[in-house]
C-alpha cells in the first residue's frame, strides 16, 4: 500500500519532533517523568523484582528496620515493604488508570455530543452533569462498594462515573469554542458527515487538553483509590496495594514503627506530585499556545 | 433570580434523592435478600424490613413514604445498632461538626493567608508548597501526624474523642490538621491565581498611581475584587471536606458520620449509608446554591450581568 512507503518520513520526522520536545522540557517535569517511569516499570516487572514473595509474611521478621536482607524492612505481618510496594504498584496504578480511561472516552463522547447538538440536548446535558457534579467521587465509590461489594472493580466504575463530568464539561466548552472556527465550516461545505468532521477533526484538535486534564484527573483517583484501601474497603489484603498497606500498618504506627506506613503514604504522594506536574505543565502550555493563536 | 435558584435547587434535591432511594435496587438480587445480607433474621424481622420499605407497595408509593418520612427526620432503622438512623446520626453529628468547623476555619485562615502571600512575593514557594499539599492525602497527613508529634513528641493524643470540651479539642487538633492540608492547599492556589489577575488588572494601576499606600490597594481594590472565585471554589470543597472525614475519622478512631459511615459500610446496614449519602449531597447542594445566591453581594457586577 501505498500509506507505507508515505509513513516512514513522517515517523521521522514525528521523532525528531519529540527529541526536540523532550529537549524543551523543564527540570522538575524531567525529574517527574523519570520518578513516573520507574514506579510504573516496577509496578510492571514487580513479579521479576520483587526479592521476596509479598503476600508471603514471614512471622519471626516482623516490623524488621531498614537492612540488606529486607531493603525497606517489613511490616507488622513480615511481609518485605520493598517487595509489596512493587507489587502494590500494579493495583495501585491500575485502578486510577481504568477510571481515567472510562471517564475521558465517555466524558469526551457526551461533551462533543452537547456542544455539537447544542440546543435543549445540550441544556439537558448540562443539568445531569449538574447533579453528577453533587456526588463526591470518594462517597460515589463507598456507596458502589456498599452495594456490590469490597474489591477493585465496582469503586472503580463508580468513580469512572464521578470523574465524567469533569472530562465533559471541558470538551463541552472546548468544542463550542472550536466548532465556531472556519475549518470545522469548511468540511461541513465540502459535505462531509457530522459525524466524522466531530470525531476524526474536531476531537483531534481539542484531544491534548484533554489529555492533559486526564493527567491531572489520573493523580486525583489514585487518591481516592487509596483512600478506599485505607478505609478497608478497596482492594483486600492479602493482595498488595499501597492504600491497604498504610491501613495494616496502623497499629505499626502508634508503637513507634512508622515505616511501613508511612513509605507507602510518601509514594502516593511523590506519584500524585510527579502527575499533576506533568499533567499541568502540558495544560499550560497548550492554554499559552490557545492564547498566541 | 432567588426564585429560580431555590427552585433548581429543590429539583437537584429531589433527583438526587431520587438516585439515593433507587441505588438500593442496582444491588444484584431481591433488594430484601440484600438489606439483611450477613445477617439471619427472623421471620418476623423479615416481615417488618418488608413493610419498612414497603415492599408490597409499587415503586413510586415506596420512594414517596420515604422522602415525606425523610422531610420528617425518619430516616428508618439502623440494623446493626437496632436504634433509628436518625438518632445515631445525631449522637455522632456534634463531633464531626466540630471537626468539620475547625478544619474550616484553618481552610479559610491559611488557604486565603498563603495565597495572599504567595500572589505579593514573587518566589515559587507558595507554588511548591500548594502542588504538593493538594497531593497530601489526609490518610499520610494522619500517619505522619500521628508518628511525629502523637508517638514521638507525645504533645497530642493519637486516638479517640476525649471527654470535656477542652480535652475534645485537644483530640481534635491533629485530626483537623490532617483534614486541613488538601483543602487548604486547593484555596491557596485558587487565591493566588485569583489575586495576580486582579494584580495586572488597570484600575489597580490607576489607584497605586493616586498616590494610595500598598495595603490600601491591596485590601481595598484586590483582594475584594479576587475573593469572588475563592468562595465559589469554597462551595464545591465542600462536599469533599465531609466525605474526607471518613478517612480521618477512622484513622484517628473518633466517633463521627464519617467513621459510622465506613463501619455501616462493612457491616452491611444499608439505611444508615443511604442516610449519609444523601446528607452529604444535601449539605453540597444547599451551600452551593446559598454561595450562587450571596455571590451579587461579594460581586457586585454579577448582579448586572
Amino acid at each position: 500500500m501505498s500509506t507505507a512507503t508515505v509513513s516512514h518520513p513522517r515517523l521521522q520526522s514525528r521523532l525528531g519532533g519529540w527529541a526536540a520536545r523532550l529537549g524543551r522540557l523543564t527540570w522538575p517535569v524531567r525529574i517527574c517523568a523519570v520518578l513516573l517511569v520507574l514506579v510504573g516499570l516496577g509496578a510492571v516487572f514487580a513479579p521479576w523484582l520483587e526479592p521476596y514473595d509479598p503476600t508471603d509474611g514471614d512471622l519471626s521478621n516482623t516490623l524488621v528496620a531498614m537492612s540488606g536482607a529486607h531493603w525497606l524492612g517489613t511490616d507488622a505481618g513480615g511481609h518485605d515493604t520493598f517487595s509489596q510496594l512493587l507489587a502494590g504498584g500494579r493495583t495501585s496504578l491500575l485502578g486510577p488508570l481504568g477510571v481515567v480511561l472510562f471517564s475521558t472516552v465517555f466524558g469526551a463522547l457526551v461533551g462533543l455530543f452537547s456542544a455539537w447538538r447544542g440546543g435543549w440536548v445540550d441544556a439537558l446535558i448540562g443539568r445531569v452533569l449538574d447533579v453528577m457534579f453533587a456526588f463526591p467521587s470518594l462517597l460515589l465509590a463507598i456507596l458502589a462498594v456498599a452495594l456490590f461489594g469490597k474489591g477493585l472493580g465496582a469503586p472503580v466504575v463508580a468513580m469512572a462515573i464521578a470523574y465524567m463530568p469533569y472530562t465533559a464539561r471541558l470538551v463541552r466548552s472546548l468544542t463550542a469554542q472550536e466548532k465556531t472556527r472556519p475549518y470545522i465550516a469548511a468540511y461541513r461545505v465540502q459535505g462531509h458527515s457530522p459525524a466524522f468532521i466531530a470525531l476524526r477533526r474536531l476531537l483531534p484538535a481539542v484531544g491534548p487538553t484533554i489529555l492533559a486534564q486526564s493527567t491531572v484527573n489520573f493523580g486525583y483517583a489514585l487518591l481516592d483509590l487509596a483512600a478506599l484501601s485505607f478505609l478497608g474497603l478497596g482492594v483486600q489484603p492479602p493482595t498488595p496495594d499501597w492504600g491497604a498497606m498504610i491501613n495494616q500498618s496502623q497499629a505499626a504506627v502508634l508503637e513507634g514503627q512508622p515505616l511501613s506506613a508511612v513509605l507507602p503514604a510518601v509514594l502516593v504522594v511523590v506519584v500524585v506530585v510527579a502527575v499533576t506536574v506533568i499533567g499541568e505543565h502540558f495544560g499550560d502550555r497548550l492554554a499559552g499556545r490557545e492564547a498566541k493563536a | 433570580m432567588w426564585l429560580r435558584r431555590v427552585g433548581a435547587m429543590a429539583l437537584t434535591l429531589l433527583v438526587t434523592s431520587f438516585l439515593v432511594f433507587s441505588s438500593l435496587y442496582l444491588a444484584p438480587g431481591d433488594p430484601v435478600a440484600f438489606l439483611v445480607k450477613g445477617r439471619s433474621p427472623s421471620p418476623d424481622q423479615l416481615a417488618a424490613i418488608r413493610h419498612e420499605y414497603g415492599f408490597d407497595k409499587p415503586f413510586p408509593v415506596r420512594y414517596w413514604d420515604w422522602l415525606t418520612g425523610m422531610l420528617h427526620g425518619d430516616f428508618g432503622q439502623s440494623y446493626q445498632l437496632h436504634a433509628s438512623v436518625a438518632s445515631v446520626i445525631g449522637s455522632r453529628l456534634p463531633s464531626t461538626l466540630l471537626l468539620v468547623g475547625l478544619s474550616t476555619v484553618l481552610i479559610v485562615v491559611f488557604g486565603v493567608g498563603l495565597g495572599i502571600f504567595g500572589a505579593l512575593r514573587k518566589g515559587k514557594g507558595v507554588v511548591v508548597l500548594v502542588t504538593v499539599g493538594a497531593a497530601v492525602p489526609s490518610f499520610t497527613a494522619a500517619i505522619v501526624l500521628r508518628s511525629v508529634f502523637g508517638v514521638r513528641l507525645g504533645w497530642f493524643p493519637t486516638v479517640g474523642t476525649g471527654s470535656g470540651f477542652g480535652d475534645e479539642l485537644h483530640h481534635m487538633v491533629l485530626p483537623a490538621v490532617a483534614l486541613t492540608i488538601t483543602f487548604m492547599a486547593l484555596v491557596t492556589r485558587v487565591t493566588r491565581a485569583s489575586m495576580l489577575e486582579e494584580l495586572g488588572r488597570e484600575h489597580v494601576e490607576v489607584v497605586t498611581s493616586r498616590g494610595l499606600s500598598r495595603s490600601t490597594v491591596i485590601r481595598r481594590h484586590v483582594l475584594r475584587n479576587a475573593l469572588g472565585p475563592v468562595v465559589t471554589v469554597s462551595g464545591l470543597l465542600i462536599s469533599g471536606l465531609l466525605v474526607s472525614t471518613a478517612i480521618v475519622e477512622s484513622a484517628f478512631g473518633m466517633n463521627g458520620v464519617g467513621s459510622l459511615l465506613v463501619t455501616s459500610v462493612d457491616h452491611m446496614d444499608f439505611p444508615v449509608v443511604q442516610a449519609i449519602v444523601l446528607l452529604v449531597v444535601a449539605t453540597f447542594v444547599v451551600v452551593n446554591t446559598v454561595v450562587d445566591l450571596v455571590y451579587p453581594l461579594i460581586d457586585p457586577r454579577v448582579r448586572a450581568a
